[in-house]
């Protein structure tokens, strides 16, 4: 039940590749503005700023509209065949897989286009993937919540830019330990375990909540 | 007799409006007089932090119960915590101009904290103002305040333990800690804590009253 559900996320979203070359023509474009207008006069902690500003605008964008799709027809389909903890999962690891692949993505074009200034590259993957895991259990909640309220995109940036903000924090904190190519040895272990305790509880949170917005 | 606590908070208050100004307070470096803010700085943030509490309490009531009669409490609480945000920010602001030299610092993550709470409690109150129908106003609504008091907690709660703050207690600066306030100052503290706390919930009684005179004048 739970792979149908992840299959299908993947199949709508191969299937219309406007949306997918349209986050990536927003990635590519963003990353090329910034490169234009910083000139390559950039220190590090405003590469570390701005790539997770970029990161987090993809992240709302592309999970923003995971909820906006199902309605009226598609939500009584969704209703009466699936149970919201299988809907809700399939959602969160498909967003989170999505985000990831995205954000190296970014990665990539952004040492292109600008430079890479990561120095403890395996610390920054891990970051990557603790904050896509993070802001997949928050942002598919909000947008579950935005698409019952009024199904537009103001309302989900307006939701989701307070609540994400202290993932978002941690989040830069950490990943610009790895920018400055601190070793796993002087990594600060107790930033890693506090971010993944948020990620511990912004899953639970979503799980245990969006049963109440499955019925209406 | 219901009024009991209204008159103990109008006392409390009192008594700690007045007494904080005349008590004696320790000298400490930096701090000096100002260490007084801390009879009604940190006790309105209480009283903030305690209608959150009620407010997420009337949430989790919605969730289980569907009522819209603990919807509009949680609405309420929220309102007046939100209230509360108000005079808490403007005492720590004055009382930052003289002691830290300016009204507002990026450099706490306490201020920060504080200004994206504020943050969320206004994406409440705007996704509360953006849906019509009021089943699913209160659902919606109920769902985004247990998980927006949640996220504030870990903000004001746990994130500034992680790095230096300015505030007193945190980071090596003079403080009100448990060393530093006397006894003399526990004496206006303590109630001036228990005051706020009361009298916040009065204006939430009031606050509730009122929207079931509108919802009646409605119906």
């Amino acid at each position: 039940m739970l792979f149908t559900l992840i299959k299908k996320e993947f199949l709508l979203e191969f299937r219309q590749k406007s949306t997918l070359g349209g986050v990536l023509v927003y990635v590519i474009g963003t990353i090329f503005v910034s490169a234009l207008c910083f000139k390559g006069h950039m220190d590090k902690p405003t590469w570390n700023a701005l790539f997770w500003v970029i990161t987090l605008f993809t992240s709302v964008t592309i999970s923003g509209k995971s909820f906006l799709k199902e309605t009226g027809g598609q939500a009584l389909f969704n209703y009466l065949h699936y149970s919201p903890q299988h809907f809700i999962i399939a959602k969160i690891l498909y967003n989170m897989a999505f985000m990831l692949i995205l954000s190296l993505v970014t990665f990539f074009f952004y040492a292109f286009f600008i430079k890479n200034e990561v120095e403890n590259i395996s610390l920054f993957l891990l970051v990557l993937f603790l904050a896509s895991t993070g802001l997949a259990g928050i942002l598919s909640l909000m947008s579950a919540i935005a698409a019952k309220a009024s199904g537009n995109f103001a309302m989900m940036s307006i939701l989701s830019f307070p609540v994400v903000m202290p993932l978002i924090l941690v989040v830069i904190r950490l990943s610009k330990q790895a920018v400055d190519g601190l070793d796993w040895a002087g990594v600060g272990l107790d930033f890693i375990s506090i971010l993944a305790a948020l990620n511990v509880l912004t899953l639970a949170l979503a799980f245990l909540l969006f049963p109440y917005l499955w019925r209406d | 007799m219901r009024s009991w606590y209204k008159i103990l908070s109008v006392i409390l208050i009192l008594y700690t409006l007045v007494w904080g100004l005349l008590g004696n307070v320790p000298r400490l470096d930096i701090l000096n007089e100002t260490i007084r803010n801390v009879f009604y700085h940190v006790p309105i943030w209480f009283a903030m932090l305690f209608m959150m509490t009620v407010s997420l309490i009337y949430s989790l009531k919605t969730l289980g119960s569907n009522s819209l009669h603990h919807d509009s409490k949680a609405y309420d609480a929220a309102w007046i915590g939100f209230f509360f945000s108000i005079p808490g920010i403007t005492t720590g602001s004055l009382w930052a101009k003289y002691t830290w030299g300016t009204w507002w610092t990026f450099q706490d993550p306490k201020l920060n904290g504080v200004a994206i709470s504020i943050l969320i409690y206004t994406a409440y109150f705007i996704l509360r103002s953006s849906v019509e129908d009021e089943q699913k106003k209160a659902k919606i609504s109920a769902v985004y305040n247990v998980f927006a008091f949640v996220m504030m907690n870990v903000f004001i709660m746990i994130l500034p333990r992680l790095t230096d703050s300015l505030h007193p207690g945190n980071g090596g600066n003079p403080a009100f800690a448990k060393y530093d306030m006397d006894n003399g100052m526990r004496m206006v503290f303590y109630p001036a804590v228990i005051g706020w706390i009361l009298f916040s919930f009065w204006l939430f009684e009031i606050k509730n009253r009122i929207s079931i005179l509108k919802n009646k004048l409605n119906d």
